[in-house]
């Protein structure tokens, strides 16, 4: 499976990267090289063997369905994206570009 | 005074032989006048570490002490401390004030530890050489012109270089063992699940712990009784008893039986790791161990599969930096998609952004099978390998790194070179054991070699022991960089 430029680009989108040309060139060497040395895996005969996600094999926790949290909102929203000093929040609400016209 | 173990140090502080605001301020001093060359640290708050200790001197004086009451510890820079500036190495926090307590910071505080500052790691714990660091590589104090390893590569050298009394650190694939090797310092990943990775900002969630980075075992012990515990908080942080890591430190080592996997002494090692390395198993002979050839087949693999699922997990854990709610945001943008991709390519540096890209590839349609759940399957054969080896032994032995301290910008434009540097310490994260790294000797350019003891899974407390008889019979860890002056 070679990845080809194209896939570089794909994977830049799907992983909302901006890359420039020169970036992606670069990029596609150096995935080629690191997906050479993951090739290695793919001769493995693995062919009945639980995939292990973790370390131990544990169930999920779970917890009583209450509120834990306090409410900090003015201390989330004091780290937004500074622009010109101010953070961009309004009225409570985090400020992004206009989506809907 | 700096070369006072953790024990002694709180001896002195419990005794008025000195105060923890006189020992914060030795401390912040010798920052201000070595942290310059060094880098080990991103940011130091003189206010916030006198005023804990102060706090500290007052709960001593009240005879309400605690081992590490008054003690100045560096806190790598990927736990969120109240108050601090947290950036995890990374442009895209550079401005992040952590609003909360990360579990580790509330531990030391509720200790009354001294928080001394935060230090320098790759970006988001990605890399091996701290080179990765958007605000500076770090120098090796016993030769500022090698790397100190990474990702803890400033705990590491803050340890080393005695710019703190002992330090934080988290490994995924040997960033703690890694940079202590290298800087001569001892450190311990504990077992996954063992210290909670609440306010630890996450990298690869399935394999990042944290643990103690200090200049011997028995501090290192006395520090996982602090870092360790259960966390609700952390769904994967392990209900268990809490244990005393001290407990088994002065244990006679008769009767060990060190494994030796064969693939750790292989093609790859150099020659002067492996006499220091061949040295300590002398020395472990004579303290009463026997040495038992094991194998573990699967370790080769371990670096193909480890670059799947780390950069699978990163991928989807730093998907949350949008520029939106916190961390960087591009300064011009078009639209919101733009605004996403402009604030992630410029807040994020090249290693960070390759590992994303990897990660997004393997986990895409078409190729999950392939990559993601192939590695999976592999992982499973790496865990079992050790599952093996523990039958015939009680801790396995091997070198840390299969080199000393690399010169600065060596494998700075070959990912390959650098993923391969940790060949035999990403297993350990794998299967989610216990490894740890202490001095052994020096290599042939007269940098440390560190000994890596990997432990079966909770046998911290035996393996600090292990390592502690070691440094009872030898003084390599004892040793300080020579142009450092102390």
């Amino acid at each position: 499976m070679s990845l080809s430029i194209e896939d570089v680009y794909k994977v830049a989108h799907l992983a909302r990267l901006a890359v420039t040309e020169q970036e992606a060139h670069t990029a596609h060497s150096q995935l080629t090289n690191i997906f050479g040395l993951i090739a290695e895996m793919q001769a493995v005969d693995t062919r009945g063997i639980a995939p292990m996600s973790h370390a131990q094999d544990l169930s999920q926790r779970l917890r009583e369905d209450i509120v834990t949290e306090s409410n900090q909102r003015e201390l989330f929203q004091s780290l937004a994206p500074h622009h010109d000093g101010t953070p961009q929040v309004e009225a409570g609400l985090y400020l992004v570009p206009q989506v809907i016209e | 005074m700096f070369n006072l173990s953790l024990q002694q140090l709180g001896a002195a502080l419990r005794s008025k032989k000195i105060s923890s605001t006189e020992l914060t301020q030795l401390y912040l001093d010798r920052i201000a006048t070595l942290n310059p060359a060094l880098n080990a640290y991103i940011s130091v708050n003189k206010d916030i570490s006198l005023t804990q200790a102060r706090t500290a001197d007052a709960r001593l004086a009240a005879g309400q002490a605690q081992a590490l009451t008054g003690i100045p510890i560096a806190q790598k820079d990927i736990f969120c401390a109240r108050g601090w500036p947290t950036t995890c190495g990374s442009r895209m926090l550079e401005n992040f004030i952590a609003p909360y307590d990360a579990h580790v910071i509330e531990q030391f505080n509720a200790v009354g530890a001294v928080n001394l500052g935060k230090t320098n790691m790759d970006e988001f714990a990605m890399g091996s050489s701290n080179e990765t660091s958007y605000f500076g590589a770090v120098k090796n104090p016993w030769d500022q012109k090698t790397v100190p390893g990474g990702s803890s590569g400033g705990s590491s050298v803050a340890v080393a270089a005695r710019l703190c009394a002992a330090a934080t650190g988290t490994d995924t694939g040997g960033s703690i063992r890694q940079p202590a090797a290298l800087c001569g310092i001892s450190g311990i990943k504990p077992t996954y699940g063992v210290v909670s990775r609440y306010g630890m900002i996450a990298f690869a969630s399935s394999l990042d712990q944290a643990g103690p980075m200090a200049r011997s075992a028995e501090d290192l012990a006395l520090l996982l009784n602090v870092m360790a515990g259960f966390d609700p908080r952390d769904s994967t942080s392990l209900q268990r008893e809490k244990e005393d890591y001290t407990r088994d430190l002065n244990l006679p080592l008769k009767g060990l039986r060190i494994g030796l996997p064969q693939e750790f002494f292989a093609e790859g090692l150099s020659e002067d790791v492996a006499q220091a390395v061949t040295a300590a198993l002398t020395e472990y002979k004579k303290l009463g161990a026997t040495v038992v050839d094991i194998t573990l087949p699967n370790t080769r693999l371990s670096i193909p599969v480890y670059y799947v699922l780390a950069p699978a997990e990163a991928s989807s854990n730093l998907s949350r930096f949008d520029g939106v709610r916190y961390g960087y945001r591009a300064p011009e943008y078009t639209d919101l998609a733009d605004m996403y991709q402009k604030s992630r390519a410029q807040g994020f540096g090249t290693e960070v952004k390759r590992r994303i890209m990897i990660g997004t590839y393997v986990l895409s349609h078409g190729y999950y099978d392939a990559y993601y759940l192939q590695a999976q399957k592999i992982r499973r054969l790496i865990a079992q390998d050790f599952v093996e080896a523990f039958k015939q032994c009680d801790v396995i032995m091997g070198p840390t790194s299969p080199t000393t301290a690399f010169d600065l910008g060596a494998k700075g434009s070959d990912p390959v070179q650098m993923y391969l540097s940790d060949i035999y310490t990403i297993a350990v994260n794998l299967a989610g054991l216990p490894g740890m790294s202490i001095p052994c000797g020096m290599g042939s350019n007269n940098m440390p070699v560190g000994l890596q003891i990997i432990g079966n899974y909770f046998e911290e407390a035996r393996m600090l022991n292990v390592a502690h008889q070691y440094q009872c019979a030898s003084d390599w860890h004892a040793r300080a960089p020579h142009d450092i002056k102390l």
